[in-house]
Order: C-alpha cells, then structure tokens, then sequence
C-alpha cells in the first residue's frame, strides 16, 4: 500500500514514532513520479537533489515540531520558488530558471518543514479548464487518460489523485481549483478571498485570484489550509482575520446546518448524472441530520460574461509586465525596443492569453470602458448580493461542482465559450469572495469522478470544511482509487 | 452587427504590444465577437445606481511604515535580465 494512503497528520505521526522515515515519503514519490508521470504529465520541473538533501537533513536532524515536517508537496507553476524554475507553463517565463524569491505561501510550507517535489503544470498563465493551454504539456486525467485533468490547476489535482504527491497546492481564479478537484475526485478548496496571501502568485487577476490545498481528504485539507492562511504584510489584500484551528471544527456533527440548494445550478447544460449525484448527496446530509431548501441566485446566469470582462481587464494589466526586459524571453528578432516588446510577448503568448489580453484591453479602452467594464462590475455586485442575502438564512449553498464529468482531450478546443462553461458553476463563488470546496460525490457511467462543490460565508471555511467532512465520512467516494502503473482497483 | 471589427482588433493588439498577422486578425476577431455579443447579455440587467464592485473586501489604504529593508540585491535582479550593461537592463534603441 503507498503511504500516501495515509492523512497527513497519520503520516506525521508515523515520523514522530520512527516507523517512517522523511527520505521513504520523498522517494515514494519521485518512484511513483517514474511509475505514472509518463502517463499522467503532471509534472513541469522536479527538484529531485534538494528535496533528497532535504530530506536527509530532516532525517538527521530529527527535530519533528513542524506540522508539515517531512510532508512532499507539488507546486503550481504559477506560484513563484526562489531558485527553482517557474514558468506558469508559458514560453516567455520558460527560461526563468533561477527565480530571486519564495512566494509567501512557500515561505510558511518551509517554515513547517514540507518538502518541495517539484512544479505542477496547468494552463498557461492559469487561463484554461482543461490544461490544453499549457505550452509545454497535457497532464491527463488519471482516471481516464483520454480525459483532461480540468484546469487550471490540473496538474495539482492529477499528481494527487495519481498519488504521486500526498498534497499539492493550486490556484483558483474562476474554478481552478474546485474543477480539476472535481474532475480528478480529489478535495480542493479555494479560500475566502484575503484569506492567503498572493505575495508570489503570478497574478491573472487581481481581484479574484487564491492560493488554496488540492488533498485527498477534507481533515488533510484542512490542515494545510491552517499552515498557508494569515495576513502578510507582503500582500496588502490578505485579510487581518485570526485563523482557526480548521481541524478542530471537523466534528462530524451537522445536525444544526441549514443548506442552500440553488434551483439555478440544476439548469441546462448540467449533465443527468451530475444532477443525480448532487441530489443523492443531499439525500445524505437528510440523513445526518441537516436541512436543506431550494433557493434562488438569480443573478446565476451573469457571472460567466460579468467574470470573463473582468478577469480579462485585470489579466491585460497584470500581463503587461512581461515584456523581455528583466526576466523571460527577449525575441531576437527585433530592432526597435517597441518591436522587441511586440516580438516578446507575440512568440511568448498562447492563443488563449492572446485572446484575453484583447478581449480586457478591449473592455478598458476608452469608448468601451462604461458599457463592458463598469457595467460587469456593477453586475458583480448584485452577484454578491445574491450570495450575502442567502447567508442571512443558510450556513452553506450546495451544488455540483462543474456541470459535467471531465471532458475527452480536444474535445472543446476549438470554441473558446464552450470550454469558458465548465466553469459556470464555480466563477459565481470567486465573484463573490466567499469560499468553496469540490469534494468527491459519485462517478459517472464511465467511472469518472463528480464534485459536490459547497460554498460557506466570507471567512467562514470552517463550516464548510465540517459540511464536507461530515459527508466525506459517511461514504466512501475519496477512498476508491483510478486504475494507474500498479494500482489495480 | 459584429461588435468588433477587424481593424479594431488589430488596434487592440497594437495597444497591448502584440503582433497579429492577417490570418490570426480574422480568427481573434471571430472569436471576440462571439465572447462580446454573449457578454452583452448583461444588458439585460438594469444596474442604474448599482455601484460597481471592484473588490470585495472593504479595504482602503493599507499602509505601512516606510521603512528601507534589505530586499533584492541589484546583481541578482539583474541575473534574469536578457541583456544588461553597466548595472542596468539593456535594451534595443528606443528611437527608430
């Protein structure tokens, strides 16, 4: 059996009581890396000699206080680590191989002594549901290799699903995080926005993007979530909120929570066996107890266009730094400093960051500012709204994650609004603020995962960790395994 | 009515220092007509008084103590940089 069956904190454990040690973790991984990676591809860079000097030192050391100590992680490649190459899977950071500083969120995993296996892939500069925009590889869904693993953060959700890594973390700006969880029958959340800090994060958009744990239980989930969260001066966003211990709200008892079911997450386009998963699920928060009633988000249907004219204003701005003056790839075919900005960023870009870009260089441009922008943003309110008026009655909204089990690879790369749907479902909860999870709900005919996708209050990623760990407890979808290397079911 | 022209993308990608080519103008144009017209759906909302969300949480002026502290020293800012002379980013001639 691999470790990595084990939570997080049985692993910890294991360490403190000698049985294991931090090099049996790390090579457990780098062999199951060589065992599936091939297949799998989710895998950018590894940083195979500093993690096995890592750990040879934290064997040696022997001081096991941390509350990561000896813990492999995967990385986003969007997540910047101070001399390890960091790309966000696009050409014109693909030789930045000697990045100058940790992101925050590395900062904290290293205090607590986690071990760094390498960068994971997704869509280029997070903008992708399938990771086809990555422009270096396609990271496939472990548990159908035809299948994507979702995206953006699909290589953090299949590395874990494929169980080369215990935990990994991703990034959600509009689904990133919850869809590939989904798709990949692993537990990721995406906290309240301000809850971790983006010092590090190569940003997509400003106002939307967070850094949140890909995990194989809700408890492991949770735990990470305790070490990354907290305000950082370095991040003048993150929110000077206490952070709680998430573990301990984990008390199986949900007997006092009152459920939101939003009738407009039932609605077309979402797929028979999606629907049927999520209500059986519902039928089992019945049974231990809670209450659930169906509501309205009727703003719902506008958070697709309000998200994709936002997302892509802020994206314009953010991408404009890459220009092949400090970092990244400088075209050699150019005369003029303006040809060698126009050549940088023309030969760096995939067509999807291309699009973006225009698309919110489009919305901002003079002439055009009040009836794209402005008015997505004042849609963005009455979204939140929506959100705020059914937290004065409910503790959580449930519903699926993403409107359909994974997607074959190439099947909807040739209409950008077809691929923009998988996220439909998730990008109300980035608009808003609040936090959301994807945790495992059923499989589909063909034996792929469905996410249940539970939304909590601004800051309230307590309650919703316990309304996942209730149900995760009383069933049995985060146990089962995809067919892989020696993995048989 | 297509929302946006060619010529207009061509404008947009100037602006926002991209080279289209004839061919990729006609496929983006395309494609950001779709995403434009599917985003005007918004106008069926009356937003008249609705301010606009920038950010959702109620932050303003976060300030801090302006203070120096060692941060990146200029020879490793300089280590990823594609050309530089003298202690500085080198870059092509400016003026054509």
């Amino acid at each position: 059996m691999s470790l990595f069956e084990h939570s997080l904190k049985e692993l910890t454990r294991k360490l403190n009581d000698n049985e294991i040690t931090v090099t049996d973790l790390v090579e457990e991984s780098y062999a199951r890396i060589e065992e599936v990676d091939g297949e799998v591809q989710a895998f950018l860079t590894l940083d195979e000699e500093n993690a096995r000097a890592a750990a040879r030192e934290l064997d040696e050391a022997g001081d096991k206080g941390a509350s990561l100590f000896g813990l492999p992680i995967g990385i986003k490649d969007n997540i910047v680590t101070k001399g390890l190459r960091t790309t966000a899977a696009s050409q014109i950071l693909s030789n930045l191989d000697d990045p100058l500083y940790d992101a925050t969120v590395v900062r904290k995993l290293q205090k607590e002594k986690a071990v760094t296996i390498g960068k994971l892939n997704m869509d280029e500069f997070a903008m992708g549901s399938s990771n086809e925009n990555s422009s270096f590889q396609a990271t496939r869904n472990p548990w159908n290799t035809d299948h994507v693993p979702g995206g953006s953060s699909g290589g953090s959700a299949a590395a874990v699903a494929a169980g080369e890594v215990p935990f990994s973390l991703g990034t959600d700006t509009g689904g990133s995080i919850r869809q590939p969880a989904s798709y990949c029958g692993v537990v990721g959340l995406k906290p309240t926005y301000g809850r971790v800090s983006r010092f590090g994060l190569i940003a997509f958009a400003s106002s939307l993007d967070q850094i949140g744990p890909i995990t194989r239980s809700v408890e492991d989930n949770a735990y990470v979530l305790e070490t990354i969260a907290g305000h950082d001066e370095m991040d003048s966003t993150s929110a000077n909120v206490e952070v709680p211990a998430y573990t301990e709200a984990l008390t199986g008892n949900i007997s006092d929570l009152k459920i939101a079911v939003p009738k407009e997450y039932f609605q077309e386009g979402v797929n028979e066996e999606v629907k049927a998963s999520v209500r059986q699920a519902l039928r089992k928060y019945e049974e231990l107890g809670a209450e659930w009633e169906e509501v309205s988000l009727p703003h719902s249907k506008y958070a697709l266009s309000t998200y994709y004219l936002i997302a892509s204003s802020e994206a314009s701005a953010n991408l404009a730094r890459f220009d092949g003056v400090r970092y990244g790839r400088r075209s050699e075919n150019a005369e003029t400093m303006i040809d060698m900005f126009k050549n940088s960023r023309s030969e760096g870009f995939g067509d999807e960051v291309k699009r973006r870009i225009m698309l919110g260089t489009f919305a901002l441009s003079s002439g055009y500012y009040d009836a794209y922008y402005k008015k997505a943003q004042q849609v963005r309110t009455l979204i939140k709204n929506d959100f705020d008026k059914i937290f004065e009655e409910y503790d959580v909204v449930i519903g699926p994650t993403a409107p359909t089990p994974a997607f074959k690879v190439g099947e909807q790369m040739e209409n950008p609004l077809t691929m923009y749907a998988n996220d439909i479902l998730t990008i109300p909860v980035n608009l808003a603020g609040v936090p959301g999870i994807s945790i495992p709900c059923g499989f589909s005919e063909k034996g792929l995962p469905i996410g249940l996708q539970i939304i909590g209050k601004h800051f309230d990623e307590s309650t919703v960790y316990r309304a996942a760990h209730a149900f995760e407890q009383a069933t049995n979808y985060h146990k089962q395994r995809p067919e892989l290397g020696g993995n048989t079911k | 009515m297509s929302r946006i022209s060619e010529d207009q993308v061509k404008h947009v990608a100037n602006l926002a220092r991209l080279v289209v080519t004839d061919e990729e103008a006609e496929m983006f144009t395309k494609q950001l007509d779709d995403i434009i017209t599917y985003a005007e759906q918004l106008n069926e909302l009356d937003t008249e008084g609705v301010e606009p969300t920038t950010h959702v949480l109620d932050l303003k002026n976060v300030m801090r103590k302006d203070e120096p502290k060692e941060w990146i020293k200029k020879e490793d800012a300089l280590k990823n940089a594609p050309d530089q002379q003298d202690g500085q980013f080198k870059v092509p001639s400016i003026l054509e």
